[in-house]
């Protein structure tokens, strides 16, 4: 462990270079062709024609008729952007809803007990993704486990209807991303020094109020990371989305990949993905500029 | 008459259940006047934290209960009652900064935002912290986390402040500061303080009265003088400063030494006759000059403006005299020579074992 943390001078230099070649070969290199590809025209079947062009970020925003050349507003694709937000932003509501009460639970289990619940959250990440939709489509489909239950049990009268629904989609990327918002949390949860929770109670805060003052608060840089990671793949969904919703629920995830498939215009494709990783970027900025205020009075 | 702040009435507290079931209170009963400077003095694992927290309300009594003046409180909520915290780790509140850690509990009770404003201002200046209020806890000295800890609970005004050994983690010389500062702060507030500690010397100058306890019970209560002076037993007096344990037989008028001396003793009402008994002596009550008894000095220490003295008796018992230092440093007693000396009357107390 001696000093190489903060290596110094030749050695620490070299030391990074594993890091530059990885960040240049796996981030910088692919988005500066996406990039590219964006400012190209498409080709006939598919790939691009190497034509300057801004034409695939016109088409992001406007329709343009194939008859008459008339010029409209694209609101389908603003739907699509709308709808992909919406439900990130809820998936990563019901996520931390679920996710915080576990994390909870784990970080207060005895210590020799905790690893054993970690290890049951992280099952999931062992079987194939496409794997667990599908399980998940076998729960909640008409003929499914849940309605089923429902029947029999004289719940309801007709069977739900939650496959191909925008319901669907949440439950799938709540329960899929879940594990990514428990861990984080998990590990601020366990830095937090529960002494704090006696001096809240002690100093006239409610149960609520030493939730909302205290350990929200401090635990805040978890709550931070977990929804970050679960905010960020769930508007890049493609799996979920694609199985549980149906062809027409689509989300962001999908309708890229139909661009770069079926629709054979890889620019318009580059262009969304281009525009979808500035949507992360801002709502990501703007996060983190409201998650770190400093809330402590009032 | 006095009244009553805090009262345990037969508080007993257990911990686990069947087998690993500990008793940390055994059936304690105390009463803390309004106004006071109490402390809990006891070895570790002696039960003063849990009883701190029966005040505080972080646990429920398994029997009997807690009062805070005429009102029973054993079931309330700690959010509920008037009595405020100084944490031995002082569980300041990391995100927020010292002036907002002491408007923290203000704020809760839902005080009016001028009068809040006003009040940890008054605090700030109380401990002496204005400069630091937009610091956070991180960014300040032990002592100065210490005494925002005070801050914060005093801020409130609490019927009752419970301190939890809130000076055990600072180093000796501000340890000498806060004890005077704290003391100070009582008195300038009038609040009832119920302070822990197991630094006798400690509990000595600071309280008013002092509550020894062993065992999850408390032995004796009494001022500090008192507690020093008559120890109910040799636990107490071995616990609170140094002492002399001689034993002898009772007999008519006081208690016969091994070597045969009679020494008079005050309590030897309860103590029935030809029975063993032990005496507790505070060095500082034992005078070298002349006397009864006989000793042959064995040692010398010089301790700065004490030197103590040990001396043996013809039956090997050990007694430790203490006396002032002489200007020169020099007693003037020669290791080997037999000298005389006795009890300052009333010193010599029989104890319970
Ligand atoms: N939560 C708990 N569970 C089980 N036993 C406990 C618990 N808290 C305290 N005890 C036990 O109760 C007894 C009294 O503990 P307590 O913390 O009151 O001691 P203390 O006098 O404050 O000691 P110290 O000076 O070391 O702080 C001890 O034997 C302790 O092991
Ligand atoms: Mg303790």
């Amino acid at each position: 462990m001696a000093g190489t943390t903060h290596g110094s001078g030749r050695t620490g230099w070299i030391l990074s270079i594993p890091a530059l070649i990885l960040l240049t070969v796996g981030a910088a290199g692919p988005l500066l062709i996406v990039v590219v590809y964006a400012f190209l025209e498409p080709g006939e079947y598919s790939g691009v024609v190497w034509d300057f062009t801004t034409e695939a970020w016109f088409r992001v925003f406007f329709e343009r008729d194939i008859f008459d050349d008339t010029v409209t507003f694209a609101d389908a694709h603003l739907t699509i952007f709308w709808r992909s937000l919406k439900l990130s932003v809820l998936t990563t509501l019901i996520a931390f809803a679920i996710g915080f009460p576990t994390a909870w639970f784990i970080a207060t289990r005895p210590p020799n007990k905790r690893a054993f619940w970690l290890f049951l959250i992280t099952i999931p990440f062992w079987t194939n993704l496409l794997i667990r939709t599908f399980a998940i489509m076998e729960v909640i489909r008409n003929q499914g486990l849940l309605n089923t239950f429902l029947l029999n049990f004289g719940i309801i009268d007709a069977p739900l209807q939650i496959l191909y629904t925008d319901t669907a989609v949440l439950i799938g990327m709540a329960y899929v991303y879940l594990p990514l918002m428990v861990l984080p949390l998990y590990a601020a949860i366990d830095r937090f020094d529960f002494r704090l929770v006696e001096a809240g109670y002690d100093l006239y805060a409610s149960r609520m109020k030493v939730l909302r003052r205290v350990i929200l608060p401090i635990v805040r840089p978890g709550i931070v990371a977990g929804s970050i990671l679960v905010f960020v793949p769930s508007l890049g969904a493609y799996v979920t989305p694609r199985i549980l919703g149906g062809g027409k629920n689509m989300m962001v995830g999908n309708f890229i990949e139909l661009q770069f498939g079926q629709g054979r215009n890889w620019p318009l494709g580059a262009a969304l993905a281009l525009l979808l990783l500035m949507i992360v970027l801002v709502a990501l900025l703007a996060y983190v500029r409201v998650t770190s205020r400093d809330d402590a009075n009032g | 008459m006095t009244e009553a702040a805090v009262e345990a009435r037969s508080a007993r507290k257990e911990y686990g259940a069947g087998e690993k079931k500990v008793r940390a209170l055994n059936d304690v009963s105390v009463v803390i006047n309004k106004g006071e400077f109490f402390t809990l003095l006891g070895p570790s694992g002696c039960g003063k934290t849990t009883l701190l927290r029966l005040i505080a309300g972080f646990e429920s009594p398994t029997a009997g209960m807690i009062l805070l003046g005429e009102r029973d409180i054993s079931t309330m909520a700690p959010y509920d009652r008037p009595v405020n915290t100084v944490f031995q780790s002082y569980a300041l509140f990391p995100h927020l900064s010292v002036a907002d850690n002491i408007r923290f509990g203000l704020t809760m009770q839902g005080t009016p935002k001028a009068q809040v404003d006003a009040r940890v201002a008054e605090m700030l200046a109380l401990v002496k912290l204005e400069a630091f209020a937009d610091r956070k806890p991180q960014q300040l000295s032990g002592g100065q986390q210490q005494r925002v800890a005070l801050a914060r609970a005093l801020a409130p005004a609490p019927e009752v402040l419970l301190l939890d050994e809130p000076l055990s983690a600072l180093d000796l010389k501000l340890r000498k500061e806060m004890q005077l500062e704290l003391k100070r702060l009582q008195t300038e507030t009038g609040i009832t303080f119920v302070f822990v500690t197991h630094d006798q010397e400690e509990a000595l100058t600071m309280s008013d009265r002092i509550g020894v306890m062993r065992d999850g019970q408390i032995l004796q209560i009494g001022g500090p003088r008192e507690i020093y002076n008559k120890p109910v037993n040799r636990f107490v007096a071995d616990f609170i400063g140094e002492t002399n344990v001689l034993t002898g037989t009772v007999e008519q008028g006081g208690v016969r030494l091994p070597t045969g001396d009679v020494i008079a003793v005050d309590n030897l009402d309860a103590a029935i006759q030809g029975t063993k008994v032990s005496l507790a002596v505070r060095p500082e009550q034992v005078r070298i000059g002349d006397g009864a008894l006989q000793g042959r000095v064995a040692e010398t220490v010089y301790f700065g403006t004490d030197t103590h003295c040990h001396l043996r008796m013809s039956d090997d018992t050990e007694v430790v005299a203490r006396m002032q230092s002489p200007p020169s440093g020099d007693t003037g007693l020669q290791e080997g020579q037999t000298v005389s000396f006795d009890f300052v009357p009333g010193a010599a107390r029989v104890l319970e074992d």
